[in-house]
């Protein structure tokens, strides 16, 4: 069943899926949409490096996503420059640095669209393992240091007060967005891993009744959603990281127009019984 | 004016007899971004004591709980907690992103777990038993202040910190909620830190008082009819205030004279004996 290309991508895109959704809520909630992004365009930077070393690509993006998290937060202390900004200049000063590595490197020929993009062609059984002990780890990590991250998104000073510095719970939280990125990087592409983190968790939003209903229920969305981006990716021959982002895209759309519906419905009906006491 | 140099700290003792002290500030000072958010803070709270910090916008009060939590480190002086103290913090505002879904009951177990019973009876003590599963984003100020009452009392603290706990409450609400904090001083035998701006409640309500001025200083400090009658106090609420006080120093202090307040510079005060002066003279 291993054999055939597709199927490994459908079982490592749903264990992607299943690690990205509740790591994606706490990136919704903690407005770190544009930091998820920085360490996903860092990725391509991380592929580059380790083909000069010969290395696994994962490792390189998991190393250089670390590293950016690690450097931001020191920018971050120096103060200089709101968070927004250094992100900025991150982002892109590792994606240019990226491509301009990869054209130096003439001698390697690397498809840069697989890995902006995703290319489901290129999932090897050693892929799927990578996938699986990664996102298995990545909900480990997250489950442990869960209350911690909650309390520190809700008030970090609430955890001060009681002698608890949050500064390692959001270290550990950024490398466990790094080893999700890393995972992802041949299924959705460095372009659009943070829109398998972003877009699930926001369109559960409004249906969810607590952060555990949310983090599940975007963990589901997710798997529906990289099944149906795949299955779409195959029939009309189109890149499979854009095509997944696409049925997340129409996802969201649809939980939006729902959610709105529902408001101006209990709207009516408020105002109905009104009229009716 | 001011001069750090030559300031030496007043020795701050103990007042309440046999109460072991939980925390205390010694010459305390925070600058943050080039400017001192408070400088020269000493502070003692004791179990079983109710301390008020009082002060206008700007002078600190808040600075002054964080320095004693340890949220703020500080950048002179020095902060001393009880080993093992267990503190309960309710900050002045919470704001709970639209974007997460938490009900009153998740925010009671933000930071550890406890028996749902545990947090109803909590919720029940300040009546919002109602509230609990109520997403937290749309309790209103009030309701949310009291859910975060219930909160830092779960943890049973030693050592309860309330942030301007009665803003937005009505005068009966205050009162409700000045009763409420000294039973709950009582049941749990905590030490209490309040920060207020409410100077009668203050007055009426708790056992000792530190006043922090405009810039950061501690102007004085001791029990409430004492620092009433303080000269750095009268120069900080203005004369109107404190003939409105008189009332509650009456209740205290009859032989006292409320019209001779004006007269008591820092050498009355020396006299009365029990406050403490801070900050130079003038």
């Amino acid at each position: 069943m291993l054999d055939d290309f597709f199927t490994r991508a459908l079982i490592a895109g749903i264990g992607i899926a299943l690690a990205a959704g509740p790591l994606g809520c706490f990136v919704v909630w903690r407005r770190m949409a544009y930091f998820g992004d920085t360490m996903a365009h860092s990725a391509l930077l991380g592929v580059a490096l380790a083909l000069l070393i010969d290395a696994a690509p994962a490792l390189g993006v998991f190393a250089v996503a670390a590293a950016i998290a690690v450097a931001l937060s020191a920018l971050q202390r120096i103060g200089l420059l709101a968070a927004d900004a250094l992100l900025g200049v991150l982002a892109h000063a590792a994606l240019g640095l990226a491509l301009v590595m990869v054209a130096l490197m003439s001698w390697l020929r690397i498809d840069v669209s697989a890995y902006l993009f995703g290319d489901i062609l290129t999932v090897g059984r050693l892929d799927l393992l990578l996938v699986y002990l990664g996102g298995a780890a990545a909900l480990a990590g997250l489950l442990k240091i869960w209350r911690r991250l909650l309390a520190d998104t809700v008030d970090p000073d609430l955890l001060r007060a009681e002698g608890v510095r949050p500064e390692p719970t959001r270290l550990a939280f950024a490398l466990l967005l790094a080893a999700v990125i890393a995972v992802s990087l041949k299924i959705v592409g460095a372009l659009l891993v943070t829109a398998l983190l972003i877009i699930p968790a926001a369109t559960v939003r409004s249906f969810a009744r607590g952060p555990v209903h949310m983090a599940v229920m975007a963990a589901g969305l997710g798997v529906v959603l990289v099944v149906v981006g795949l299955f779409g990716s195959l029939h009309l021959d189109t890149p499979s990281g854009p095509t997944i982002v696409v049925a997340a895209f129409i996802a969201f759309l649809l939980a939006t127009a729902w959610s709105v519906w529902a408001r101006r419905r209990d709207r009516n009906d408020r105002v109905r019984g009104g009229r009716h006491a | 004016m001011h001069d750090p140099a030559s300031h030496s700290h007043a020795p701050i003792a103990p007042v309440l007899a046999g109460q072991p002290v939980l925390a205390r500030l010694e010459g305390v000072g925070i600058r943050r971004a080039g400017r001192w958010l408070i400088r020269d803070i000493d502070l003692v709270i004791q179990r079983g004591e109710i301390v008020s910090v009082i002060g206008p916008n700007g002078a600190g009060k808040t600075t002054t709980a964080r320095a004693l939590l340890g949220i703020e480190a500080p950048t002179q002086g020095t902060v001393h907690r009880a080993p093992g103290l267990t503190t309960g913090y309710v900050p002045q505002l919470l704001s709970v992103d639209r974007t997460l879904p938490l009900r009153v009951r998740h925010l009671m177990e933000l930071t550890a777990r406890f028996a749902a019973r545990e947090v109803e009876e909590a919720l029940g003590l300040l009546g919002v038993a109602h509230c609990a599963d109520s997403q937290v984003h749309t309790l209103s100020g009030g309701e949310l202040r009291r859910v975060m009452m219930a909160r830092a009392l779960l943890r049973r603290p030693d050592l309860l910190v309330l942030d301007e706990p009665t803003q937005g409450l009505d005068v009966s609400g205050e009162v409700d909620l000045y009763e409420l904090i000294r039973t709950m001083r009582d049941r749990l035998d905590c030490g209490v830190l309040l920060i207020s701006h409410d100077l009668h409640m203050v007055m009426a309500q708790t056992d000792q008082v530190v006043c922090v001025n405009a810039t950061g200083h501690l102007c004085c400090s001791g029990p409430p009819r004492m620092v009433a009658d303080h000269q750095g106090f009268l120069n900080l609420f203005g004369r109107r205030t404190a003939d409105a006080l008189a009332f509650y120093r009456h209740q205290h202090d009859p032989v006292r004279d409320p019209a001779g307040a004006a007269a008591h510079g820092p050498a009355a005060a020396g006299q009365a004996g029990e406050v403490r002066e801070h900050g130079r003279a003038g």
